[in-house]
């Protein structure tokens, strides 16, 4: 039987990496459930949001929060832009996948052709920090991550819930032809939404980038457990995408304290599938 | 990064001059005719990537060098290279396309064991001899025509701990109790299931026994049941980054092991973390004696130094992962010019019974899965740089185990 103290620090390792399977499913999640995309791009700029910290650290000594004045806005722009193109296109929501997917390989190869395959690691000096609480041990990096998740997820929440745009989004996205007889400009608030989305991209590949080390094919391995961690939380819910990564990120780092490593994977899709036949409410 | 990719004009065409006039050179020596074609697959995309680039440059620079010394039977040779992006389906598509659409006159095999054993049953569909240098599950490898150019000898989930156990026990103060971690990637799980079997055979305790899934990214966990255990001594039968992760999962606990073995790890961001000094991995080539004594092999070392650094390699020293690819084209050249034919079957039958001198030493293939006697060895970091330290003939005058 595992120690109580083992047990607290995978449950605090679970909740850490939870928080960064959150971070990551924001954008997804808004951009599925406002917008009606499914966005696998959003895994490719991730992890170009990575690289790019890392450039700007390694090449030019920016520091990756600097680096985040760069990365949020121009990704903000990329969002936008590719927006556009959705809609100048009329890409569906099922043709989003495919869309996207060959936008992820693209910027895959545009990594490749510019750090190479070869694995990346930003050593930022305190990559390795934690604090302890009596026994237990805190990594500091992933709580950083934690906490952005924590206060963009309640940020962007209220946002949706007590502002006029967000109403506005809301609306658009539940009926938009009866939003546009109320005046509201659909098209226009979902540059803005799309945008946001790619800047929160950008805001997790900078953790991404503190915290791993960086190969192009690595986008890929985030997919399953980041799209289970969206439809449990609740297509365009930002805090139930952090709650659920959070229960995702605990649940498997308690299976591998308490059975085995190598059934933590099956954990997000067991929840996943168990969830989806009971049908929860809230679901 | 490739920053400067706007070269200016003049740059352009003094470049394009020189490669003439080089491949000018090269055809001089004497290689005329139509090419022999080599087709083989390499996973230039995909989670075997690294790997693969460095297989890719090592071909390159051996080809370049085989054509300037006259190319395989008076002929030109060109490497006809696809990528299978780290799939076996698409690794045996790929091949079944080189033999039947571009009609290449010999294969070269892929990396990794999945795309071998994808590319062994294409080869063998066409009765082709296949050359691969990183099988390393060699009971697998039943095919006659296959042939391996790396020394693992036949059963080197056996051979390969028993190794460094032997190599730990040289230490002053030998592990009583040990925690065993291993990837689920098929070698380095056939390879750790012997250490553990070793291990117990020695009386050694075996603390902790976890598998992990391959891409595993959450190391939290992992590294509080190293540490609750807190063994002599962590084998862990990691591919690529894995023993990294889990060293900065371990560092984050604020615990390190007394001492650690990592199987096949990335040897870039293994050799430069300061947490792994004096860790063990394995090897069957370094850049030191008497591995660069061996013949012709400290001129490759010097022009593979120079274009893995340019390619941005971020280890751009030979090791095993270089020397496996160059032993292939060894011993393809050897077998060519041997039997003055590229018939698979002659040259597979003058293999059987031949030895050929290659990076990774004397191979022979007369044993089972084709086989010779293994040429392993265990290295260890030690102030930022890889030292083979196991078995005694095969160090470095003075190198030595450096053990608690």
């Amino acid at each position: 039987m595992p120690s109580l103290t083992l047990l607290a620090q995978s449950l605090i390792a679970g909740l850490m990496i939870g928080g960064l399977y959150g971070l990551l499913a924001l954008g997804l999640s808004l951009s599925w459930g406002l917008l009606r995309l499914v966005n696998l791009a959003h895994f490719a700029l991730a992890f170009l949001g990575a690289y790019l910290t890392y450039q700007l650290g390694t090449v030019l000594h920016i520091p990756p929060l600097a680096a985040l004045l760069v990365i949020v806005p121009g990704f903000f722009v990329f969002g936008v832009a590719l927006h556009w193109l959705f809609m100048r296109f009329q890409v569906t929501e099922l043709a989003s996948l495919l869309v996207t997917f060959g936008i992820t390989v693209i910027i895959e190869s545009m990594i490749q052709y510019f750090w190479t395959a070869d694995f990346r690691r930003y050593d930022s000096g305190y990559g390795n920090a934690s604090f302890h609480v009596g026994p237990l041990f805190v990594p500091t990096l992933e709580l950083g991550a934690c906490l952005t998740a924590a206060a963009l997820a309640f940020a962007t929440w209220s946002w949706l819930r007590w502002t006029y745009v967000g109403k506005a989004l809301r609306a658009s996205a539940e009926d938009p032809g009866m939003a546009a007889a109320f005046g509201i400009d659909h098209r226009r608030l979902s540059f803005l939404l799309s945008g946001m989305c790619a800047a929160y991209a950008g805001i997790a590949g900078t953790f991404i980038a503190l915290i791993s080390t960086l190969a192009p094919a690595e986008i890929w391995s985030w997919i399953g457990v980041i799209f289970a961690v969206v439809i449990i939380g609740r297509l365009g819910n930002p805090v139930g995408a952090l709650i659920a990564g959070l229960a995702i990120g605990a649940s498997e780092s308690l299976t591998m304290a308490v059975v085995a490593p190598a059934w933590a994977p099956v954990v997000s899709f067991s929840v996943l599938i168990a969830l989806l036949l009971w049908q929860p409410r809230w679901l | 990064m490739q920053n400067d990719w706007r070269m200016p004009r003049r740059t352009v065409l003094g470049g394009l001059v020189g490669a003439l006039g080089l491949g000018l050179a090269g055809r001089t020596a004497g290689a005329a005719g139509a090419p022999i074609r080599v087709g083989g697959t390499l996973s230039l995309t995909g989670p075997l990537a690294q790997t693969a680039h460095v297989c890719k440059i090592v071909s390159e620079i051996y080809v370049e060098d085989l054509n300037k010394r006259g190319g395989l039977l008076g002929r030109p040779v060109e490497y006809v290279l696809l990528d299978d992006q780290s799939k076996p389906d698409v690794t045996r598509s790929l091949y079944e396309k080189l033999i039947t659409v571009d009609k290449v006159d010999l294969i070269m095999g892929p990396y990794g064991t999945s795309s071998i054993l994808a590319a062994m049953g294409v080869a063998q569909r066409y009765s082709k001899l296949i050359i691969q240098s990183s099988m390393g599950i060699p009971k697998l490898a039943t095919y006659e025509l296959q042939f391996p150019a790396t020394p693992f000898g036949p059963q080197p989930d056996k051979d390969f701990p028993k190794m460094v156990f032997d190599a730990l026990d040289t230490t002053p103060h030998p592990p009583k109790t040990v925690s065993i971690l291993t990837s689920k990637f098929p070698s380095a799980q056939v390879w750790t299931q012997g250490a553990k079997a070793e291990a117990e055979r020695r009386g050694l305790k075996v603390s902790l026994y976890l598998e992990y899934e391959f891409g595993n990214r959450d190391f939290g966990a992992i590294a509080a049941r190293v540490k609750d255990a807190n063994a002599d001594f962590l084998w862990v039968g990691v591919l690529g980054l894995e023993g990294i992760q889990l060293m900065e999962a371990m560092k984050k606990l604020d615990y390190t092991p007394p001492r650690q073995f990592n199987l096949f790890p990335a040897p870039g961001p293994f050799v430069n973390s300061p947490d792994m000094n004096h860790a063990l991995a394995f090897t069957v080539f370094e850049e030191q004696p008497p591995f660069t004594s061996r013949p012709g092999i400290a001129k490759f070392v010097e022009v593979y130094n120079d274009r893995a650094a340019k390619a941005g390699i971020t280890y751009p020293h030979v090791d095993n992962q270089a020397s496996g690819p160059y032993s292939s084209w060894q011993i393809l050249e050897a077998a060519v010019t041997a039997t003055n034919s590229l018939d698979d079957k002659v040259m597979g039958a003058w293999l059987k019974h031949n030895a050929v001198e290659t990076i990774d030493g004397k191979l022979t293939f007369d044993g089972p899965f084709n086989h010779g006697p293994q040429h392993m060895a265990v290295k260890q970091i030690q102030d930022g740089k890889f030292v083979v330290v196991w078995p005694k003939e095969l160090t470095a005058p003075g190198a030595k185990l450096i053990g608690p």
